[in-house]
């Protein structure tokens, strides 16, 4: 505990400079547009993992499905940019309500009190259901061809087309997702997913209606997911139903266990361990997958609660209750 | 204040509780006691909510309860405590007192991410509150620590401080000495008439400890295989030949 505390002290203390760090690594990456890459996947990692985390890590509902409300916001977006002509910050709000609204249908079953295992099953059938409604609805989505010359968000007459300035449009829209889910968790609502995780009996006893708040979980989840939709399509310009798929949603599901459900701080380690290994280990070939069954598989028993998880929660310096 | 009118329930082929006719004044503070299985938490889970009765209805200040969810009951005004102590992990003494009066408090979603002024304030007063309340049962040193990493004693303070921060008119308490030491013991009994006379709240008891119950009650009901055999105050429970019965068994 004592050097756990002594590590979070530190990054309290240093945590401005460690953002510092981060805006200025792109200035080095210049010539290498690989590497801003990883790191522009590893924001939206950041963007994803959050997200997935106020349904999973918060409330405690296991989704298997999570790429797909990725996947929708993508699409609304894209679709409105490319066949409507919307600008692309007209498009946010609209993939975020669009996403949110899903999830909640998704989110649905939990009011019939379907748990648990059942609706890991639910949810992957969401994922599933999803994919496959976007490869044959071709009329509208360009069924598995994708959907391609979706434009860069242009601000003031300024396009992100390139790499850096997509860097930074993209590092504030994770800041901003963190600050605002930071606070999700620090409220009455946070505390009230919290309490529906552990003990969904004493919730109830305790005036919760856990329906409805598990039920707001997967909506505000999905909406988030949608957000990070339309920054992936605009970046890629480029979409297709194969860039959301059950691995996409397991993925994201890893980085969150590996950095610790509950814990924002837990999502970005998550995001930037397991967005960046996988690239420094690709000389290694397929045995990639090897090294990360392993890593998993020791996480999962010498530190099931994640590298940065639930128990550190109350030493980030940015908890309100403590 | 609350009234059941031949309450029962049946698990499977096990009638845990039959035909139980109680009656609770406000301001009353009652024992339910009985030997293992004999249905004492089986009626606070029915008054609570947490199980629907297969006969018979509960009322509860003129407001039909049996079979309402859990949480609406809460909102009407009847908190409990568990027996096993079910505070919840990872959150703070304090977090788990602020879940308790969360019910009073109005903070939407978008509240919780704007943080105006006014939400400031609400929450303020919502951390006041909760912190009076931790005052109130003893603890007040320790709203940081982890709920959970508390002695079992303490523990079981912070989850009547949580059950009270809903402030409910009727509160049940299920076995809450379990485990205390005879200091906590007293300072529970205390406590109890505390919340009785200056909070003018109506106490139902789950106990083991015969004499705690006895010291503390107004009136005494006594379970024996799911049903009441025994109603009233202490010393004429006490003597009854029907509970000494259920508690000693008699001589062949």
């Amino acid at each position: 505990m004592a050097f756990t505390e002594n590590v979070s002290k530190l990054m309290n203390k240093y945590n401005w400079g460690l953002l510092v760090v981060w805006f200025i690594i792109p200035l080095f990456l210049k010539n290498w547009s690989y590497g801003l890459h990883i790191l522009i996947m590893v924001a939206v990692y950041v963007l994803l993992t959050q997200s997935l985390n106020v349904v999973l890590g918060l409330a405690g509902q296991l989704h298997l499905g999570h790429a797909a409300n990725f996947g929708i916001g993508a699409y609304i977006s894209g679709l409105l940019m490319v066949d409507a002509g919307f600008s692309f910050w007209a498009t946010l709000p609209l993939a975020f309500i669009g996403a949110g609204l899903v999830g909640l249908v998704v989110g649905l079953p939990t009011l019939r009190g379907v748990g648990g295992d059942y609706l890991g099953i639910v949810t992957l059938g969401f994922g599933e259901i999803t994919r496959i409604f976007l490869i044959n609805w071709d009329s509208v989505t360009r069924g598995p061809m994708g959907l391609p010359g979706i434009p860069a968000p242009v601000l003031f007459g300024y396009s992100f087309s390139s790499k850096i300035p997509y860097f930074y449009l993209i590092t504030i829209m994770a800041l901003a997702t963190w600050f605002l889910l930071e606070r999700l968790t620090n409220s009455k609502t946070g505390l009230q997913f919290m309490a529906v995780r552990t003990d969904e009996n004493c919730a109830q006893v305790l005036g919760i209606n856990t329906g409805l708040v598990k039920m707001s979980a997967f909506g505000i989840s999905a909406a988030f997911a949608g957000l990070a939709g339309a920054f992936y399509a605009s970046y890629f310009s480029f979409i297709s139903p194969d860039s959301f798929m059950f691995v996409d949603s397991l993925a994201v599901i890893c980085m969150l266990i590996v950095g610790g459900k509950g814990n924002m701080v837990g999502c970005v380690l998550g995001a930037l361990l397991l967005g960046i290994a996988p690239e420094l280990f690709r000389f290694l070939g397929d045995y990639r997958m090897l090294i990360y069954g392993v890593l998993l598989t020791v996480m999962v028993i010498h530190r099931p609660l994640g590298i940065w998880g639930l128990d550190k929660r109350r030493l980030n310096k940015i908890a309100i209750i403590r | 204040m609350l009234e059941t009118h031949d309450l029962g329930i049946r698990f499977g082929g096990l009638e845990a509780l039959k035909n139980f006719n109680f009656k609770i004044q406000k301001g009353e503070i009652v024992g339910i006691v009985g030997p293992n299985g004999a249905g004492k938490t089986t009626v606070l889970n029915l008054i609570s909510g947490v199980y629907s009765p297969t006969t018979g209805r509960i009322v509860f200040q003129d407001n039909e309860i049996s079979g309402m969810r859990p949480h609406k009951i809460t909102h009407l005004g009847i908190s409990r405590t568990f027996q096993n102590i079910r505070l919840i992990p990872s959150l703070s003494v304090l977090e788990n007192v602020m879940l308790g009066g969360a019910l009073r408090v109005r903070e939407s979603i978008l509240d919780a991410m704007l943080m105006g002024p006014w939400v400031k304030k609400r929450r303020e007063k919502w951390i006041q509150d909760a912190k009076t309340m931790l005052e109130y049962v003893g603890l007040k040193e320790i709203l940081n620590m982890e709920a959970v990493s508390l002695p079992y004693g303490k523990q079981r303070e912070v989850e009547i401080a949580r059950a009270i921060a809903t402030r409910s008119r009727l509160l049940l308490l299920d076995e809450p000495a379990a485990g205390m030491s005879k200091m906590e013991k007293q300072n529970l009994v205390t406590l109890v008439r505390k919340l009785r006379d200056d909070m003018g709240m109506t106490i139902i008891i789950i106990e083991h400890d015969i004499k705690l119950v006895l010291e503390l009650v107004d009136r005494v009901a006594v379970l024996d295989f799911g049903e009441k055999i025994a109603d009233g105050e202490p010393n004429d429970v006490k003597s009854d030949p029907m509970v000494i019965k259920a508690y000693l068994g008699v001589k062949e």
